[in-house]
Parts: structure tokens; C-alpha cells; sequence
């Protein structure tokens, strides 16, 4: 166990000043230091996904990554997905569609949604179903998951030119 | 019978609100946006974190154990070893041979030894680290063959041979079965260890409340059976004991016992004095496993030529793990469920389950079915393939009727398998493609079932299975107060749908507090498929008779009898006169004022003779109902490297009446989905010192969305005489089928019948090898004979 360093790190667009230890993840910050819980805990090495969250836009697996690492990024949580004056386009489209039973897996598979549709607007069916294939759910079968997302696109509103904060900016 | 169309539009069909309406999850935002809480998400005043030391032999005696050094670690709170928890308990009356902490003897690689309480999970576990713990080894028996074969050193002292439970029926005649059988077929098959792998891994947070009173937050599917087995296990009295389920991040059957971290986490809550939260880690939830046990099956079929069965036997050995768990009913599932969905009238049934030192097995999704409906299909389309009969045929000449008590007194009440069959031999092009597939390309059919509903309770006693209360109040909210646990199978959701209809209110009029033993009538729970169907059967009398006593408010301000009077669209209302109504609202308030807080209570207990037979093991395979399932795989097998991909699968299942028809496909396609991935993927595997190879999600194999089939689901709707609105199960009986579906579409595509899953390219290889060497020897006695 090391002596504490300094972060500074973007969560949610809230600027966060913390001391933290060395061996700290990304995963126990978020969830035991800041208390954003919503980020789900289901494997620790990496290979279910449900830990995902996105560093300056894109997904990471919140898990192994060292805290200190990303000093200077910002992340994006489940916490902050959702637009202040409702829910992201996916998280209604998955429950709709019954894209989510359980929900364990779900903060992890909306945030690497957005992700993909920040890097692809217009996914194909193949393209979501890759977009997804870091994350583990056991309960869909995963087709209704991609029938959810894909049946999100016509709800979301295109990203404007220019805007440098992807996993932020579509609502 | 109907198959209610998906909706395209689901924008518009998101408010839901009626039973047989397509009807999102009602807490599914909360899961979607993160806000639901999971036990791991408890965060608790003065919580503290406890770690378990575990034992790296699969067989040993526990000669001591000195924590004295691990004590002094900074931060440790408390330790507690086997001295510490004496009684043993265990989820069926016939086991009873846990205890939380080893006692005496560890008996696999990864019991729990000693646990450590300290004000974080690193302190706990480097105080872990500091204990000494001297073993004397036993030989450790990790096949049930070496189990059975052992003449001392038995997992537990009073299970002679390391045998667990044995069990030996025989219905009807066999013998005459199969003396009048024209083709008789029989192999031997192999179905590895399986494990649920929920995404959420076990927790469980536990506040000592002061004397002989406990609250516990874990996350389970059977909140009863916790705190019953909570109370065995400290030596108090239920009542004191709280059971809170949280949100449950996924059960399949995983999650339906007393587990060590409930028990030791409340005896360091009262030796600390704080809330104690124990989390498990990925790998030790596979150690905890209580999944699959490994089958051995023989079995045997016979038939007549016009495709009748006349008889089967089965042999099934069980390696069961450590534990006695819910074995027996394991084991006894595997032979009960041999029946009930065809007609055979002569059946043998032996059984054996085998302790090993392994962690222990337990039910998992189609608990105890699973290998055997394999084995019985294969032999099913072996038999017609003889016989020169198309396997669907075959199915067609050995149905059963609704109203039939089988020859082992299983009760069928309803039987919508015939349409299932129909619905996917017609969607996939049965006729157009059975044997004129290229090769390389199959096709193949299978059924399965399961209870919606086990007749019989794992307490024993004659007591409603379930019973709920709805009470209602000035402020115009209706509550549901049930004991079954929303583990994301949509009950709370169900059970909103059915009080909702009968009220006439929207779904999202009921508000549903489910699980909390603390605040919930006597419920047994989410297992055995059986919320759906019990808890809704009391939620149907419970909201009958609430509606009967608003309207009888309603009826003296209305001035018309009661009898005339209806709950609809929100409103109490006049059969007879359109124009006479009043709001639900106002009719409830009228209520209130009379008598208070509107109160009405719903129960259900399953009909004596549903209950099953009368001999040794009979009470497992009695359901309440039987849920059907049919479903047919096309698949493409490489005959060079012998990768199987399947390439669609229809599944059709009966379902009853589908109350939430999304709930509905999502769990078909969910059970075919797990179904799959055991048949072409999964299996926990065992060094030769007993530990496991793969406990990881990856290691282990959880398929991704990448390797996701196409998967069309019918709904069939058979309206079960006893059902509520004709509901039964649609989350356990459709998991089966795709097994054999599967091993039958490849003897269609590549002429091989597979026995052992998982279906790997090997596998597929060996068999092909191997019928090309028999095909090889009889050209050459043939060509001997002729010469």
C-alpha cells in the first residue's frame, strides 16, 4: 500500500479534486469513494463489461483500469448518461423492448452503445452487434438488446459538427 | 388458441397496462439508468467487510487453526472459524449437512475455512493471509466412479460409498415394454458440470439488530428458504430474522439457498456490532457454484414400428458435489420428468446421486431435466431413423391429452404441445428441408417441459404456497405485498398485470413490494417456476375480493346492487346503465371512510391431487401444471474441421396464457439462448487436485452477442383450466429442447449422433471419424462376404 497521490479527474462533467492510493481501480473510486453505484461490479478482470464506462468517449472497463491513470480524463457513468430531464434514448429502447431482464449488465451495455453510435451514427445490425460483444448479458440472448439500440437511432438527435465531448454530447 | 403478434410499434405499446399487452418491466428504468439498488450497491452507517480464507484441498481433516496473528492485523475486527458455527442446515429436509464454516474436515478446494470481519476488504484479506492452518489430507474423490468405488474415507461419515440419495422406480411393465418393442435403442450419454454464471456475483450485507434478531440484504430468489436456513444455522427463531432480497442481478436457480457468506456474515455483524457486508468474487461464485452436477445416463427406448414407445429405462449417476443441497430433488427430477410430455406407459427409473469433492450442485434452470430430455430426444429421432419415420412424426404418433394423470401420477391439466410442434415444423420448412439439406446443413426437432409449479413444498406441511395482500387506501394507491423475489423474470411486473386487470386500473396503478420477509405473507418464492402461476392464482383472489368490497362501497352510493356493478377504465360502473359510474378513486375513498385502510389477503395452495404419488421420491416432478415447449435448429456442421454454427431456431412454447407477452419471449429466448450455450460451449472444469480450471467468464465460456443465432419465438396459449387467466411458466421448459434440437439437426447435416456436450469441433470430429471407419469396415465385410 502506497502513500495517497493526487487525481484530477472529470466525473460527469463535475471536476473532482481526490487523494487516492496507488492500487486503487477507476471501478472501487467510482462506486465506494464517489458513490456511483450504478456502474456494476461482475467479474474484476475484465471479461463481462459491466463495469463500462467512458473515458474521454470511449469505453473503458472500469475494473483494471488503475484510477491514477486517467488523471486529467473525463468519465462518463451510467449516473451521467441520462439527459438531466429524462433517460437516454437506449435505456428507454431497451426497456421497451425488453432489451434488459435483470439489468446488471445494462449500465455497461448503454454506455458502450453510446460509444459506438458516437463512433458509427448509422450502425448496421453487425456493426451493434460488435459494438456490444465486450459485454456479458445472460438473461436476453443479446437480439433484443441490438434490436433496442438499433431502434433508438431515429430518437437520437444527430451530433452537431465540431463537438469534441462524444460520449456527452447526444441526448 | 392465439399467438399474440409482436407489436412493431413499441413506443406505442410501452404503456402496456393489461394482461396479454406487451408490457415493459415496471422497474426497468431504474436498472436501466442505475439506479436500482443491488445488495453490493448497500452502503450501510459503520458497515464493515469480511473475507473468507478457503481451503486449497478438496479433502481434508482441519487439525487446527491459529488466527492469533492474524487478529493483530490493523483494522481486523473480528475472525471466526468452524467453533464459531456448529449447526448445520441445508435447504431440504433430507440434506441438513452444511455448516458455514468447515467443521472438523474441508471437503473441496475453495470451503470455507475461517472468516475475517475488518474495516475493509484488503485488511480483511491481509489478515487472511496470516492464518495458519494445519491439514491431515484425505483422498479426495473427484469422479462419482472413484465415489461409489470408495470403501472408507466417505464425505460425510453417515453416506456410505459416498451415495448421497438412490432412487429406483419402474411404472407400468417395462419388461413387456420392451419385449413388445420392434426396435430397441439405447446409448449412454455424458453431460458435463454447469454453472448459472449470473452477472451478478453473490452478496450479501447483514445488521445484528440486538438479542435473536438479524436484518440480511442478499441477493436471493428464495427469501423463505434464507431465513429459515439463516435460523437453522444460529439457533434462533425465524421470526427474527429478516430476509430483504434488493434487486437481483440474475438467479437461474443460483441463487435459491442459504449460502456460508449469509451465515458468517451475521455472526461477525453481532461480534462486531456492525453491519457486515461479505461480496463474492467472480471465481467465488463458481466455487459456490450449486449449477449442474455432471450426468452419466444409459438409457434405452423402446418402440413399435408405427413409431409408438412402448417403454424407456433410464440409469442417470449424478455427481453431486459435497453437499446434499437440493440433490434429491435433482436426481428425482431427472427420472419423474422422463414423463408428462408423451404417452409412455411403462418407465424405469435409477438414480444415483454421488457426493464428490467438488462444490456442491444445486437446481439450475430446467433443474435435473436437462440431460435426460437430451438423451430421450436423441433416442427419440435414433428410433425413427430405424425405423424410417420422420422424427416429427414420431413425436406426433406419442402425445398426450390434457386431463391425463401419468403412469408415475403426474397430473397434465393442459397440453398446448401438439401446436408448438406445428408452429416450428411449419415456420422452419420441416417438410422442404428434413433430409434435403445439403450435406453439411441439418435440420432437427425436439420438445421439452417443465412444472409451472412445484406441487409439493421443500417445508414440510399443508400451507398455502402463497399468500399476498393487496390493501388500498385514501390516497387511492393499491398495494401488492408478495413474497416471491423479482430477480429481472418480470413477476412483479406479472403480478401487477393480473391485480391491475381485475381493478380495472392501468399496471402502473399497483405498486408492488415484493421479497421483504420483514413485510410479505409467506411466499416460497422464485423457483421451481412457480410465481407466475401460485403467487398469481393469489393475486387473482386477492384483488377479486378487494374489487367485491369497493363495489359494495360503490353500490350504496350508487344506489344499485352490487352485483351490477363493475370495476373498469378506472371506474366503478353499471352493467346495465351506461350512464351511472363513479371514479375507483372515490368508490375506494368511501371504503376508507367506512372501515379504514381497504385490507385483502389471497392464497394459494396447490389441489391435494396434483400433489403426485405415493412412494419414496414421489414428491418431486408433481407440478401444479407442465409447461411445453417444441423447437427446431437448423444448423451448418464443417465436415472438415467439425464446427457446428447454428443458424436459426424456432421455439414455440406454451406458455398457458402469456399475462406479459415481452416477459414472455424474453425468457424463451433467454432459456433457448442458456440452453445453446451449454450445448455447444460450457463446462466447468476440475484439475486433477479437484480445483477449477476455468472460473472466470471468459475461461468459462459465456457466449457474447457476437455468437448470438437468430432465435423466433411462438407463443402458444393452451389456457391451463387452473392457471390465472390460463397462465403457466414460460422461464425454465424451453431450455431443454435446443439441446437435442441441436444434436438431431447434426445427424441430419453429418450423419452423427452426438452423446457428450459440450458440442465441440473435436467431438464432432471424432464421431465423424468414427462413422467413416464403420462405413469403411462394412464395405470391406462386404466385399469379403461376396468373395
Amino acid at each position: 500500500m502506497g502513500s495517497k497521490e493526487a487525481l484530477e479527474i472529470v466525473v460527469n462533467g463535475e471536476s473532482r479534486e481526490l487523494a487516492v492510493d496507488p492500487g486503487r481501480t477507476l471501478l472501487d473510486l467510482l462506486r465506494d469513494d464517489l458513490g456511483l453505484t450504478g456502474t456494476k461490479r461482475g467479474c474484476d478482470d475484465a471479461s463481462c463489461g459491466a463495469c463500462t464506462v467512458l473515458v474521454d468517449g470511449r469505453p473503458h472497463l472500469a475494473c483494471i483500469a488503475l484510477a491514477l491513470c486517467h488523471d486529467g480524463s473525463r468519465v462518463l457513468t451510467i449516473e451521467g448518461a441520462s439527459p438531466p430531464e429524462g433517460v437516454h434514448a437506449i435505456q428507454t429502447a431497451l426497456v421497451d423492448g425488453g432489451g434488459l431482464q435483470c439489468g446488471y449488465c445494462t449500465p455497461g451495455i448503454v454506455l458502450a452503445a453510446r460509444a459506438l453510435l458516437d463512433r458509427i451514427p448509422n450502425p448496421t445490425p453487425g456493426d451493434v452487434r460488435e459494438g456490444i460483444s465486450n459485454n456479458l448479458c445472460r438473461c436476453t440472448g443479446y437480439e433484443r438488446i441490438i434490436g433496442a439500440v438499433l431502434s433508438a437511432l431515429p430518437h437520437l438527435t444527430p451530433l452537431p459538427a465540431g463537438r469534441e465531448t462524444p460520449g456527452e454530447s447526444r441526448s | 388458441m392465439k399467438n399474440p403478434a409482436e407489436p412493431s410499434d413499441r413506443s406505442a405499446a410501452s404503456t402496456g397496462g393489461r394482461s396479454g399487452a406487451h408490457t415493459p418491466l415496471m422497474d426497468g428504468l431504474e436498472r436501466a439508468t442505475g439506479r436500482k439498488l443491488y445488495v453490493e450497491d448497500l452502503r450501510l452507517p459503520g458497515m464493515i467487510h469480511a473475507r473468507f480464507l478457503r481451503s486449497p484441498h478438496p479433502h481434508a481433516q482441519v487439525l487446527s487453526i491459529d488466527a492469533s496473528a492474524a487478529l493483530d492485523v490493523p483494522g481486523v475486527r473480528a475472525i471466526i472459524t468452524g467453533k464459531d458455527t456448529p449447526r448445520r442446515y441445508g435447504v431440504l429436509p433430507v440434506g441438513m449437512d452444511e455448516t458455514a464454516l468447515a467443521v472438523d474436515k474441508v471437503r473441496y478446494v475453495g470451503q470455507e475455512v475461517a472468516a475475517v470481519a475488518a474495516s475493509s476488504e484488503e485488511a480483511a484479506e491481509r489478515a487472511l493471509e496470516m492464518i495458519r492452518v494445519e491439514y491431515s489430507l484425505l483422498p479426495a474423490w473427484l469422479s462419482a466412479a472413484s465415489a461409489m468405488g470408495a470403501r472408507s474415507d466417505w464425505i460425510h461419515e453417515s453416506k456410505a460409498r459416498n451415495l448421497d440419495r438412490e432412487y429406483h422406480h419402474s411404472f407400468g411393465d417395462p419388461g413387456r415394454g420392451f419385449a413388445e418393442a420392434d426396435v430397441i435403442v439405447e446409448d449412454s450419454f455424458f453431460h458435463p458440470r454447469v454453472t448459472h454464471a449470473a452477472m451478478e456475483p453473490h452478496g450479501t450485507v447483514a445488521r445484528h439488530e440486538g438479542g435473536d434478531r438479524w436484518t440480511l440484504w442478499t441477493s436471493t430468489q428464495t427469501p423463505r428458504h434464507v431465513q429459515r436456513g439463516i435460523a437453522q444455522a444460529l439457533g434462533v427463531s425465524e421470526a427474527g430474522i429478516r430476509v430483504i432480497p434488493c434487486a437481483v442481478g440474475g438467479g437461474f436457480g443460483g441463487k435459491s439457498e442459504t449460502f456460508p457468506q449469509d451465515v458468517a456474515a451475521a455472526i461477525l455483524s453481532r461480534s462486531t456490532g456492525c453491519p457486515v457486508r461479505m461480496r463474492l468474487t467472480r471465481e467465488e461464485v463458481f466455487g459456490l457454484h450449486r449449477g449442474r452436477p455432471e450426468n452419466h445416463i444409459h438409457m434405452r427406448l423402446g418402440m413399435l414400428a408405427d413409431g409408438k414407445i412402448t417403454a424407456v429405462e433410464c440409469e442417470t449417476i449424478q455427481d453431486g458435489g459435497a453437499f446434499s443441497g437440493y440433490g434429491a430433488a435433482t436426481i428425482l427430477y431427472s427420472g419423474a420428468l422422463l414423463a408428462a410430455i408423451y404417452d409412455i406407459s411403462n418407465m424405469k427409473f435409477d438414480g444415483y446421486r454421488v457426493l464428490t469433492n467438488k462444490p456442491a450442485c444445486g437446481p439450475m434452470r430446467g433443474h435435473g431435466t436437462i440431460a435426460a430430455r437430451h438423451a430421450f430426444e436423441s433416442l427419440l429421432d435414433r428410433a425413427a431413423a430405424e425405423l424410417g419415420v420422420d422424427p416429427a412424426e414420431v413425436r406426433r404418433r406419442n402425445l398426450l391429452r390434457p386431463g391425463t394423470r401419468t403412469v408415475n401420477d403426474l397430473r397434465v391439466t393442459s397440453y398446448g404441445f401438439p401446436e408448438c410442434m406445428e408452429r416450428v415444423l411449419e415456420a422452419s420448412g420441416w417438410r422442404e428441408k428434413r433430409g434435403r439439406l445439403p450435406p453439411g446443413r441439418g435440420i432437427g426437432i425436439a420438445g421439452s417441459h417443465y412444472v409451472s409449479g412445484a406441487s409439493n413444498s421443500i417445508l414440510r406441511g399443508d400451507f398455502p404456497h402463497s399468500t399476498v395482500l393487496l390493501v388500498a387506501d385514501r390516497d387511492g394507491s393499491v398495494t401488492l405485498f408478495s413474497g416471491a423475489a423479482e430477480i429481472g423474470q418480470g413477476c412483479d411486473t406479472a403480478l401487477a398485470l393480473i391485480a391491475a386487470d381485475t381493478l380495472g386500473l392501468p399496471a402502473d396503478a399497483i405498486r408492488v413490494v415484493s421479497g421483504d420477509t420483514g413485510v410479505t405473507p409467506l411466499d416460497l418464492g422464485s423457483y421451481s417456476s412457480r410465481v407466475t402461476f401460485m403467487t398469481g392464482n393469489a393475486v387473482l383472489e386477492a384483488s377479486r375480493s378487494l374489487g367485491r368490497a369497493i363495489l359494495e362501497h360503490a353500490s350504496r352510493h350508487l344506489g344499485l346492487p352490487p352485483d351490477d356493478l363493475e370495476l373498469r377504465d378506472g371506474t366503478a360502473r353499471s352493467k346495465s346503465r351506461a350512464d351511472v359510474s363513479m371514479p375507483f378513486i372515490e368508490a375506494l375513498r368511501l371504503g376508507v371512510e367506512a372501515e379504514g385502510a381497504l385490507v385483502a389477503k389471497g392464497t394459494y395452495r396447490p389441489p391435494p391431487e396434483a400433489r403426485g404419488g405415493n412412494f419414496p421420491g414421489a414428491g418431486v416432478g408433481p407440478g401444479v401444471s407442465y409447461s411445453y415447449s417444441a423447437q427446431v435448429v437448423e444448423v451448418s456442421v464443417d465436415l472438415e474441421t467439425g464446427e457446428v454454427r447454428v443458424e436459426k431456431v424456432w421455439a414455440a412454447h406454451d406458455c398457458g396464457k402469456a399475462i406479459n407477452p415481452l416477459a414472455v419471449r424474453g425468457q424463451v429466448e433467454g432459456s433457448v439462448w442458456m440452453g445453446l450455450a451449454q450445448a455447444l460451449a460450457e463446462e466447468v472444469r476440475f484439475s486433477p487436485g479437484g480445483q477449477i480450471l476455468n472460473a472466470g467468464l471468459l475461461e468459462y465460456r459465456v457466449p457474447t452477442a457476437a455468437d448470438a443465432p437468430p432465435i423466433e419465438v411462438f407463443i402458444v396459449e393452451s389456457l391451463d383450466p387452473e392457471g390465472p387467466r390460463g397462465a403457466k411458466e414460460a422461464g425454465e421448459g424451453s431450455v431443454a429442447a435446443v439441446i437435442p434440437a441441436l444434436t438431431n439437426a447434426i445427424y441430419d447435416a453429418a450423419g452423427v449422433w452426438i452423446t457428450e456436450l459440450p458440442v465441440t469441433p473435436a467431438r464432432v470430429l471424432a464421431a465423424l471419424e468414427e462413422k467413416a471407419i464403420r462405413e469403411q469396415r462394412a464395405a470391406l465385410e462386404r466385399v469379403a462376404a461376396a468373395t
